[in-house]
């Protein structure tokens, strides 16, 4: 049981990536990857929303979805996001702090692709409420290590001559092509 | 807002602000399914039925929506839109969307959509918006048959693979490279045609500095002989 939790964990993390394996999350990622400091808080709200999103999908699996499938997509943009927005409220009177640090990337992240694609994902799986959780943990860690490693890359091309051709995004896709072919390398992980 | 033509309004999306190449909205459904071109086509084409959809909507709504809720409207319209797709491709082309699987779903929350609801469609007439529709969603498509041409001829040496008219290009010694339809080659293909379109950019740049400077010796050289 825990080995197969650990196995979501870990595949989900790197085999199966969100970002540079499923290309969710792509706009955070070439938005706020130029810092390492940012990124790593942008990588932190990200974990924190897709926990709340895994179980917001896996109680709307268990109550909502038997008895009207076709709500799926309406009923997790909805109830993600507002639950999203009432956190950050809460956040923001308990604890001022670490809404300085998370705060204004929770709303960016709300509607981001890797949000969804998490509930939606669980969803087609099967997941049950644990399984859930260690998938959105397993994620979340994911993308959070993409955008760090994003992140650490693009300073060091920062201080580097780089030609003006690749000063727009073009040079950050190759990078992230790179990341990704890297990163098939743990599809070599697990032999089932 | 400054007022534009009908013309303006539908090759603006086209190229000029393709929302894929040059505004980089977009980019998950870009980079996932774009593995060939049959793929892409059904992604462009769900996108586009969205886009009109909602754009129709928004527009003949926008003096219903309270300002306060907009975007909750918005992607509200927009998810209404995405779950008739998903609907409507899982009776009529399983195939299709057992290759697509839950990219058709995450069709809400692409950008590009929300953006010509947010920038257009929510203050101009109807007519207007959905010939902004059209030229966005034309765009989306140009820029992922783009991708999914090139991956596909270099991945699998094949093209429209999946459909009855399939050409094989290179033979049968062909050795694909795989890569290019794995998830890395979605990023290099994107990656290149950005250096590609920037490059172009340049050398642009570089002709009218060229023509700029020539123009001002030849006032200077004007002005001395006066």
């Amino acid at each position: 049981m825990m080995g197969e939790l650990i196995l979501i964990l870990v595949s989900a993390m790197l085999v199966t990536n969100f970002t540079l394996f499923y290309f969710l999350g792509l706009c955070p990622f070439m938005g706020v990857s130029g810092k390492v400091g940012t990124a790593l808080r942008m990588g932190l709200a990200n974990i924190f929303v897709m926990t709340i999103t895994s179980l917001v999908a896996s109680f709307l699996n268990i109550y909502v979805l038997p008895h009207a499938p076709y709500l799926r997509i309406i009923s997790f943009i909805v109830v993600i996001a507002s639950l999203v927005q009432i956190v950050e409220m809460v956040i923001k009177k308990v604890s001022p702090a670490l809404f300085r640090e998370l705060g204004i990337f929770l709303p960016l992240i709300t509607t981001n692709c890797a949000i969804l694609g998490l509930a939606v994902f669980q969803t087609g799986r099967g997941y049950t409420f644990v399984d859930g959780l260690f998938y959105a943990l397993g994620a979340g860690a994911g993308v959070t290590l993409a955008l760090v490693l994003m992140a650490s890359l693009r300073e060091q091309t920062e201080l580097s001559d780089v030609p003006a051709v690749a000063r727009n995004m073009g040079l950050v896709l190759i990078l992230a092509g790179t990341l990704s072919l890297a990163f098939m390398g743990f599809s070599g992980l697990f032999t089932s | 807002m400054r007022e534009t033509t009908a013309h303006q309004d539908f090759f603006r999306g086209v190229w000029k602000e393709n929302p894929v190449l040059v505004q980089l909205l977009g980019l998950c459904p870009a980079l996932a399914v774009t593995n060939t071109v049959l793929n892409s086509l059904a992604m462009a084409g769900a996108t586009l039925f969205v886009l009109l959809g909602s754009s129709l909507f928004v527009s003949l709504l926008k003096s219903l929506i309270p300002n306060e809720v907009r975007i909750s409207t918005y992607i509200l319209i927009i998810a209404t839109f995405v779950t008739i797709v998903d609907m409507a491709l899982h009776a009529l082309a399983p195939a299709v969307y057992g290759e697509l699987g839950a990219f058709i779903a995450l069709i809400v929350v692409n950008c590009m959509i929300l953006g010509r609801q947010e920038a257009f469609a929510s203050k101009r007439p109807v007519g207007r918006a959905l010939l902004d529709a059209l030229g966005s969603g034309a765009g989306f498509t140009i820029a992922l048959l783009m991708m999914g041409t090139f991956r596909e001829i270099l991945g699998s040496g094949t093209l429209l693979q999946g459909t009855p008219w399939v050409f094989n290009l290179f033979g049968p010694n062909y050795e694909p490279w795989v890569i290019m339809i794995s998830p890395p080659g979605g990023f290099f293909t994107l990656g290149f045609i950005l250096l590609f379109m920037g490059w172009r950019e340049e050398k642009k740049a570089k002709k009218r500095e060229i023509r700029h400077w020539a123009h001002s010796l030849q006032a200077t050289a004007r002005k001395e002989a006066a």
